[in-house]
């Protein structure tokens, strides 16, 4: 229940912001939540930002579970995204049709590679992962602004730092005539369904769990604390790794500057939203995925500022960390004061 | 004032580089010896950053705009207090939500503010003593917010070691459970190691947008936030290494720039990582002994305390 409530408290917040900036609250919130979606277009978008959301959150509830902190799912991203696109760059001429599943394998070990940083660092010599993976988002953004700009700058592209635009055996397939919604759906839905078998229905997933709930049990019952930790930071990073190059082969069709409007991060959020679960972040994927629709169309409708995509969707983990105390605790109320009662789960 | 020559030049900017993470670090390092860990200083900065930005513009009153970015770090970690303290919110997640929500209304609230010029806060400038050469212009030339930072650092230090009160913070952030049996409000010292954090984290922005590069621009911290929290654990949670670890990160920062201006063959983009590979570095070449960082850390480190009254 507490996402929901979470989500009611944030849209009650989002009014006051849209009065406090001076625009009308309920035609505002209409157009950032309704209007986006009220024909198939609408929802083909929705569902075409949904899916790397999804995808990566998947991957990033696993570690969140065991208590590994990767929040530098953005950097997997751009790099998996770099490893796929690596291909058209070299063979710009290839018209095989293994191209785009290579590419795609590519991305994920791409998305491995970078992951694989913290974790090393970690199981070998102890350093916090929440900053190395973070400190790298930086470094993988850099790398791709230094290709973009250089090597792989397209050079009849008038000195735009843009990539060569990808030949069509590069780009996936749209699976809804008339819009953009394409293949990559379909594995992030995958993506969500083997989550969820992992999760619930085998040892591993139960190693995740314990070691997250009680590492000395886990450690006591035989579960390698070092092997917990690469998987779920390879897991995580290849799953952001395939989100990214999806964005490129399926919606940018070229290598630029700007591949996420920072999937990476709300991803953390959605796992959060999703209550750590895989049927969880399938919901909370489309909420906010509806963040930034509706940020983009009240950008156009009403002149808003993007920003705002990103003020709603830090209200909202506010308002959901807020509401897990209802989950952890029971509120009594005593004559002298207010205090929870020791009733942890 | 003399003409600068090239290393009085290196050393200023060198020192103002290191300002934002020192002041943001010192704040950090008081929040987590109360057993708090706040990743929201990225999101603190970038809030006081344009708030001192606008209180600047707006009213043309340095003071002001100094005050500003404090107060608005303050009420910032005030948000994460009340999640971490009062609603017992997991910590780490708090903190990302104060990072993202921070990147999200300091975007906002900044977007008329893109790109307007400002001068730059006014300098300190001892006739005589300014024109020593090499020294003179480093310690008799800065701004007020370089001195303060430095300041801090002592204050900070003489705080934690010198005095009850800060023996008191330490005892929190060692054993919150031992602190709470012998009658001292937990909660409460921790909400005001948190709010002096984020007043550290707000004067760290304000420095950045006021004197470092003066002007406002999204996302202007660009990942110092972070930095400062990697220097706290490299400073061992001592506050004279958080001093030297700032500076010299704000060495490594200048040192990449001036390759660049010399027109070294690699391209800006690469030298540009380098302040975060070193910090990366640095964070293993630390960390390597588990043992060490496990003595220096304060035990209750991110513990959620919750008493059974």
């Amino acid at each position: 229940m507490t996402p929901v409530m979470a989500l009611g408290l944030s849209l009650i917040a989002g009014t006051v912001v849209f009065y406090l900036l001076g625009y009308p609250p309920l035609q505002s919130l209409y157009a950032f939540f309704i209007s986006p979606i009220s024909d198939l277009y609408g929802v083909c978008e929705l569902l075409v930002k949904a899916s790397p959301l999804a995808m990566i959150a998947v991957g990033l509830s696993m570690g969140f579970r065991a208590n590994v902190w990767n929040i530098g799912a953005e950097g997997q991203l751009t790099v998996g995204a770099l490893f796929g696109s690596a291909l058209v760059i070299y063979f710009p001429e290839s018209n095989n049709i293994l191209m785009l599943p290579a590419m795609l394998i590519l991305g994920i070990l791409g998305g491995m590679a970078w992951a694989s940083i913290p974790a090393f660092l970690k199981t070998r010599f102890n350093t916090n992962e929440i900053l190395t993976s973070l400190l790298l988002v930086y470094v993988a953004i850099l790398l791709l602004s230094t290709l973009v700009h250089g090597p792989w700058r397209d050079p009849a592209g008038y000195n735009f730092p843009q990539s060569v635009l990808f030949q069509n055996v590069a780009i996936l397939p749209v699976i809804v005539p008339g819009t953009r919604l394409h293949l990559g759906t379909i594995f992030a839905l995958l993506a969500i369904l083997t989550g969820w078998i992992l999760i619930s229905r085998t040892l591993a997933g139960f190693q995740v769990r314990v070691s997250g709930m009680a590492p000395q049990a886990a450690r006591y019952t035989g579960v390698r604390s070092n092997l917990m930790i690469w998987c779920v930071l390879l897991g995580a990073g290849g799953l952001a790794g395939l989100a990214g190059i999806i964005e490129i082969t399926g919606l940018i069709g070229q290598v630029q500057p700007i591949i996420s409007p920072g999937y990476g991060f709300s991803a953390i959020i959605v796992a959060f939203l999703g209550r750590l679960h895989p049927v969880g972040i399938l919901f909370a994927s489309l909420v906010l995925a509806l963040s930034y629709l509706g940020g983009e169309f009240v950008q156009i409708k009403l002149g808003l500022p993007l920003g705002i995509a990103g003020v709603f969707q830090g209200m909202l983990l506010f308002f959901l960390l807020s509401c897990d105390i209802l989950i952890h605790y029971r509120i009594e109320i005593r004559k002298t004061s207010i205090s929870g009662s020791a009733r942890s789960t | 004032m003399a003409a600068i020559t090239t290393v009085e030049l290196i050393l200023l900017t060198v020192v103002s580089a290191a300002t934002p993470l020192l002041l943001a670090a010192t704040g950090e390092l008081v929040v987590e010896k109360s057993g708090i860990l706040n990743l929201g200083v990225e999101g603190m900065m970038l809030v006081g950053a344009v708030s001192a930005f606008i209180a600047m513009l707006t009213t043309g009153s340095w003071a002001l705009g100094i005050v500003a970015g404090a107060a608005a770090g303050v009420i910032m970690s005030m948000l994460f207090g009340v999640l971490t303290l009062f609603f017992l919110a997991n910590q780490v997640a708090s903190g990302l939500a104060l990072t993202l929500f921070g990147i999200g209304i300091s975007s906002l609230l900044g977007i008329p503010f893109i790109g307007l010029p400002i001068d730059k806060l006014p300098s300190l400038d001892v006739p005589v003593l300014g024109d020593i050469p090499i020294f003179g212009p480093l310690i008799f030339e800065q701004d007020f917010l370089i001195y303060f930072s430095v300041l801090m650092v002592v204050v900070v230090h003489f705080f934690l070691f010198r005095t009850r009160a800060g023996l008191v913070l330490r005892a929190v952030g060692e054993s919150h459970d031992a602190a709470h049996s012998i009658g001292y409000s937990v909660i409460r010292i921790r909400f005001f190691a948190v709010m002096f954090g984020g007043a550290m984290a707000g004067l760290g922005g304000a420095f950045l947008s006021l004197s470092y590069t003066p002007m406002w621009v999204e996302q202007m911290t660009a990942g110092r936030g972070w930095i400062a929290l990697a220097l706290v654990v490299f400073a061992t949670w001592k506050p004279g290494r958080v001093l030297i670890g700032a500076y010299l990160f704000g060495a490594v920062t200048i040192f990449q720039l001036h390759l660049q201006g010399f027109g070294v063959q690699i391209p800006g983009q690469v030298l540009s990582m380098l302040p975060y590979l070193v910090t990366i570095l640095v964070l293993v070449l630390i960390s390597r002994n588990a043992s060490r960082v496990k003595l220096s850390a304060p035990a209750c480190l991110g513990q959620i305390f919750h008493s059974n009254t």
